[in-house]
């Protein structure tokens, strides 16, 4: 509690007040969270992505940039086995996250999918109140006491800086928030379940810039406390937040990785010429 | 006169030509049936085959013949459903053997269920002619319908949210229970209702199943007769029963009728609640 007080006292005129998230240190020591080695996938017998291989380091935003079609959202479903839902979706390759193996069959992966949230494009707001929207999933996990789910909701609520916009209005459907809102409902049903990383396809991309600019703060402030893997085409963003950055490029009709750095590193002196045509928007 | 004269002009007769069809059979029926009912016409026996009194008995076996329809075909229905919609890959041998039996038999002549349901439950099952094989009879009849439409319904329901609960780490059943029957919910009651007007206004599945006789009925075992075999036997086989006919049917058609605006308003109601 006594953070929350401080932080509304050090922004006492800001239009959105962000709750106890506090950025963590910058990730100066990479420790891989997620090891992706050798990682293709097909679509029946189309190929989307091929012999992707690249580390997700614990506390950093990977921001992974390039054309669409690219095969980026099929990445990211991989890593929460989101791709099982997919008929005809065949993935190779080996996928460790903390030294597990991600794609053992007897894997839970009710479980996975609560350590590894994802944020979608498109905000999904649940058709129930703001509350529960944010309860449903705490409850399947078996949490169950009003006292718990209370303070858990409002917790999430303040991280995403969304409590006091809703907290007089908890009770009124989700699908009444405006979009930026919305975006902000679902990562904070993605939170209470206290993931450990969190899986954001273009999250800014439907919503207007001022919502997007105040995403884009909120997953700046995600940083350290969550791993971030971040989706966007929009390159000043991916180079503003990342630490980390992936480029995807198409060949032979199939996603590749091209390559992957330090964000500053790929934006600022790329290897492959092809980063350095996209970067600069000669390409793409 | 130009094309677009003459394509509407005929597009308003086919209109009104459908129309009249549906008001002349109105009429028709107002005018034969309508002095006929009153307050008694409701709650007095049948006298004299049908030719005087009222329609109290034939009215309780209708509704218990749909009750035992509604309560045996709604759970089997939307549980099939169900696993056809979520649980069954698309395009897989199981479900494409599923559907097809299902259209198939949704093609079948309701007379073939009749003699289906007379052979399997009056005389295998030893049912007899009775409201329960009646019931169970217009159950397999209605199936097919109130299965694909509820089918339908769910598959309406936005992708979007089976994919954001299992990225929640939700079950497949949870989505089901809190987020996808819900949304589907407009289309079930619109299904059930399709199926309660099928079955309410069948006639020859019930002929042979639930039988003729026009007592108040004692239990489930007993037949019963039902709103459109009254109508039936009236107008072909009673001599002078064409007025309580025609009553009979104007009662058929106001409970068609009610059923209708209750299911429609509700289904209606629910979407305004859920958006």
């Amino acid at each position: 509690m006594s953070l929350m007080t401080n932080t509304k006292k050090d922004n006492p005129g800001a239009a959105y007040t962000l709750g106890p998230l506090q950025a963590g240190p910058p990730c100066c020591v990479p420790e891989p969270l997620i090891q992706v080695d050798n990682l293709s996938l097909h679509y029946g017998a189309k190929p989307a992505l091929a012999k992707v291989s690249l580390d997700i380091y614990k506390g950093c935003i990977t921001a992974l940039i390039g054309p669409s079609g690219c095969g980026k959202t099929s990445f990211l479903s991989v890593l929460n086995r989101l791709t099982d839902m997919i008929p005809d979706c065949r993935v190779s390759g080996h996928v460790y996250f903390d030294n597990k193996d991600l794609r053992h069959p007897t894997l839970d992966v009710q479980a996975l999918r609560r350590d590894i949230g994802m944020i979608f494009q498109k905000p999904v707001p649940f058709p129930l109140s703001i509350r529960r929207n944010i309860e449903l999933p705490l409850r399947e996990h078996g949490m169950n006491k009003a006292a718990d789910l209370n303070a858990r909701v409002q917790q999430v609520l303040q991280d995403v800086g969304l409590w006091e916009e809703v907290k007089d209005r908890l009770e009124a459907p989700a699908q009444a928030l405006s979009g930026g809102q919305q975006q902000r409902l679902c990562i904070a049903r993605a939170l209470a379940l206290r993931p450990q990383v969190l899986l954001m396809d273009e999250p800014c991309s439907a919503l207007d810039p001022i919502a997007s600019g105040v995403v884009e703060d909120l997953i700046q402030r995600l940083r350290g406390q969550y791993t971030v893997v971040i989706v966007t085409h929009n390159l000043a963003q991916a180079r503003r937040i990342a630490n980390y950055a992936g480029f995807f490029w198409v060949k032979e009709r199939a996603g590749c990785l091209i390559e992957f750095g330090q964000s500053k590193q790929i934006f600022e002196a790329p290897v492959h010429e092809l980063t350095a045509a996209y970067v600069q928007g000669k390409r793409g | 006169m130009s094309k677009n004269t003459l394509a509407t002009g005929l597009v308003c007769l086919a209109a009104v030509l459908v129309t009249s069809v549906f008001v002349w059979l109105l009429t028709d029926l107002v005018m034969h049936g309508l002095p006929r009912l009153s307050g008694p016409f409701f709650v007095e026996a049948s006298q004299n085959a049908g030719r005087s009194g009222g329609i109290a008995p034939i009215i309780v076996s209708t509704a218990l013949i749909l009750l035992v329809a509604i309560v045996t075909s709604a759970p089997l229905g939307l549980a099939t459903a169900v696993l056809l919609s979520e649980f069954t890959r698309p395009g897989s041998l199981f479900g494409r053997l599923v559907r097809r039996s299902l259209d198939v038999l949704a093609g079948v002549p309701s007379i073939v269920f009749g003699l289906f349901g007379n052979a399997f439950f009056c005389l295998y099952l030893g049912l007899g002619f009775s409201i329960l094989s009646g019931g169970l009879t217009l159950a397999c009849m209605v199936l097919p319908l109130l299965i694909r439409t509820a089918e339908q319904g769910l598959q309406a329901a936005p992708n979007d949210y089976r994919l954001a609960a299992a990225a929640l780490g939700m079950s497949r059943s949870a989505a089901l229970t809190h987020l996808l029957l819900p949304a589907a919910m407009p289309a079930l009651v619109a299904a059930l209702l399709l199926a309660i007007g099928r079955a309410g206004a069948e006639t020859a599945a019930l002929v042979f199943t639930s039988g003729y006789v026009d007592r108040m009925p004692d239990s489930l075992l007993d037949s019963g007769r039902a709103l459109s075999v009254h109508i039936y036997d009236l107008s072909m086989n009673v001599a002078g029963g064409d007025a309580n006919a025609s009553a009979s049917a104007l009662v058929l058609i106001g409970l068609l009728l009610i059923i209708n605006t209750i299911a429609m308003s509700l289904a209606k109601q629910w979407r305004i609640v859920t958006l």
